[in-house]
């Protein structure tokens, strides 16, 4: 589904990526940990193709096809999707207006997926405007919901939402993933994580460590999120053991 | 009848005077220019036209006026100086009243206890031009408890080049009477310069709702001048939607609500889109005089192009059970246009009046642009969108008419591109 090779990428003069190689093959999830500012939510923006960053060297494969230098709208249509860990705030656009144009585009029933995720309250709302941390996730949630991407980057699902919220959120990303029956499995997520809450929600593949902009390590994430809860990252970068295979 | 006739007679010559002393005073806002230059022969009343070609039919369609009259109660079409349509519709007759002011004037002495009344003959230059040159305008009068469902519609529409119009409008809705007003303003494409300048004065009687949408659609070396005051009694009620999507070389306005009575309610709407090397300077002010008041003024405007925008506001109250909120809000689309926002609060020995305002300026977000792009839409389509809603939002009972000009101008900026 995707390929990184050697993905090396600037933000100005800083690198912020250095040589990031990973594969996640159709139908799998997998789990992106570091500690703060390692190029976690780069990778997964760079994938997107958002901001002012600068690809140095290294490519981005979607599907077979070279997605380096396309634009944001064409790989979203190509079946990329992204939950940020922070939206943007579009007081301007309602939530409505906006499920309304994807479901026109993706056509999906809009309205069933509102009602399903708790958002009818919020559809006459400038969306992101003033919205809760898990309003904010559940309205996210709904567009990718009618957007329906193969490939779900999800920065940080529990950022800023409470316990009953997870939940919803874990919910719908399973659903998003279609991780029902393991033979149905055709969608891939790429999920950064901090807290490891989410992986109660996911079956997830496969996990990385990022640390300073480089994998360090990769296993089983459970494995990862035990070791790293037990001794920090701190302990990725000293294993010896954790030399990537 | 003699000394009613007398009277009027003086009124009309202190009136003659006042205009003739402030002949040459500017304005008190935007840029100034000799109104004498569009004054000319051309723009007389002469009577040659009596029906709109099918040309001008489509241009009145464009400003919101239904040359067929279907779904209107009654309907109003001045071009130039002449008067093409001055007619109620069957249903609608001992209902509603539309005529040309002047005839209006000949058939009730009454009208001139509301000539001149709400906006000041010696304001300004463009005031007195209007009282010295005036030809035409008209006296709509939507009659006691009268409910018109279907709106009624008017159009000024000037079709000479270098010429101008000078009117005088009057809209009386008595008391327990409600109605909509759709009134267009346009010009025929090979015009490209002239003045418009334009008096207009809303009486809202005692219980009375009235709705009044403008649009403008002027030539893009137009100047106009439009000044308009709102007078409210008891529980009455007024809406005004102005919208102006096209280009003119120079417009400005500052339209006055004054509500006198208690619980009458004021709000004042405004899209504007400046295109091009536009000169504009809009504002409104309300006046909050009677008890339990309330006012809003909502102002969205985008600058595109060399275009200046000037967004003006002003919210006075007296009472202290007075309630007003003032709200611009501006989007630059050029790096070479200009916009400003001025909210002005004022209370006046009404410690306990609560006025609000929000205003901010600023460029489209890349950031919301690039979000909404990762949902598959196109950078354009996310232009529109965010326009479209930026041009709405917080506005609310937008007619359907002005809804479909936004989406239309918000598809159109974001075609071209920013």
């Amino acid at each position: 589904m995707l390929t990184v090779e050697k993905l090396s990428v600037k933000a100005g003069e800083r690198l912020i990526l250095d040589e990031v190689s990973l594969t996640i093959p159709a139908g799998e999830t997998h789990i992106l940990m570091g500690p703060n500012g390692s190029g976690k939510s780069t990778l997964l923006r760079v994938i997107m193709g958002l901001g002012d960053l600068e690809v140095v060297s290294g490519r981005i494969i979607f599907q077979g096809r070279d997605v380096t230098k396309l634009p944001i709208d064409e790989r979203a249509r190509l079946g990329i999707g992204l939950a940020m860990q922070h939206s943007p705030s579009l007081p301007e656009v309602t939530l409505k207006g906006l499920a309304q144009v994807l479901g026109d585009r993706y056509k999906n029933d809009w309205r069933s997926l509102a009602t399903a995720l708790n958002c009818d309250y919020l559809l006459e709302r400038g969306l992101n405007d003033r919205f809760s941390g898990g309003e904010s996730k559940r309205a996210e949630l709904l567009q990718l919901l009618i957007q329906r991407p193969q490939l779900l980057l999800v920065d940080e699902p529990e950022s800023g939402v409470d316990l009953v919220n997870i939940a919803v959120v874990g919910k719908a990303l399973h659903q998003l993933l279609k991780q029902g029956k393991i033979k149905d499995r055709e969608h891939s997520g790429l999920v950064i994580t901090h807290t490891g809450h989410i992986l109660n929600y996911l079956n997830a593949d496969q996990g990385y460590v990022m640390i300073n902009g480089k994998l360090v390590c990769e296993g089983n994430p459970r494995d990862l999120f035990e070791e790293i809860s037990k001794h920090g990252f701190e302990g990725c970068v000293a294993c010896a053991e954790c030399k990537r295979r | 009848m003699r000394r009613v006739q007398a009277e009027i007679k003086k009124v009309q010559e202190r009136l003659k005077e006042a205009a003739w002393e402030a002949r040459e005073k500017p304005g008190a806002y935007g840029d100034d220019f000799d109104p004498a230059v569009f004054i000319n022969d051309h723009s007389e009343l002469n009577g040659r036209e009596r029906e709109l070609s099918a040309k001008l039919r489509e241009v009145a369609l464009l400003s919101g006026f239904d040359p067929e009259e279907k779904q209107r109660s009654a309907s109003y079409l001045q071009k130039d100086a002449d008067v093409l349509y001055e007619k109620v519709t069957g249903l609608y007759d001992g209902q509603v009243e539309i005529m040309s002011i002047e005839r209006a004037l000949e058939e009730y002495d009454w009208l001139w206890d509301y000539w001149w009344k709400t906006v000041d003959v010696d304001a300004d230059k463009f005031t007195a031009y209007t009282e010295l040159y005036q030809k035409g305008g008209y006296f709509i009068r939507i009659l006691p408890g009268a409910k018109v469902e279907l709106p009624i519609q008017s159009c000024l529409m000037m079709s000479e080049q270098e010429g101008s119009q000078r009117v005088h409008n009057i809209v009386i809705a008595e008391e327990g009477s409600s109605a909509e007003i759709v009134s267009g303003c346009t010009t025929v494409p090979q015009v490209e310069t002239g003045m418009h300048l334009g008096v207009t004065e809303f009486y809202v009687k005692k219980g009375a709702h009235l709705s009044f949408t403008m649009v403008h659609n002027w030539a893009e070396n137009f100047y106009v001048r439009p000044r308009t005051g709102v007078l409210l009694e008891e529980d009455a009620s007024f809406i005004n939607n102005y919208i102006l999507l096209k280009p003119v070389k120079s417009l400005q306005t500052n339209p006055r609500a004054i509500l006198k009575g208690r619980r009458s309610r004021a709000r004042f709407n405004s899209i504007i889109h400046g295109r091009a090397g536009s000169i504009l300077d809009l504002g409104s002010v309300l006046e909050l005089i009677g008890e339990e008041t309330r006012g809003e003024a909502i102002s969205r405007a985008a600058a595109d192009d060399q275009a200046q925008v000037l967004m003006r506001g002003k919210l006075l109250a007296y009472s202290n059970s007075a309630q007003a909120r003032l709200e611009c809000k501006g989007m630059l689309l050029s790096e070479e246009a200009r916009m400003q926002a001025i909210p002005e609060l004022e209370v006046i020995k009404a410690p306990r009046a609560d006025l609000n305002h929000e205003a901010a300026v600023g460029p489209i977000s890349r950031e919301a642009i690039e979000y909404l792009m990762t949902r598959g839409l196109t950078e354009e389509e996310a232009t529109s969108l965010i326009i479209q809603g930026f041009m709405k939002v917080g506005i609310d009972g937008l007619p359907e008419i002005l809804e479909k000009m936004v989406d239309e101008m918000a598809k159109s900026i974001s075609e071209g591109g920013l």
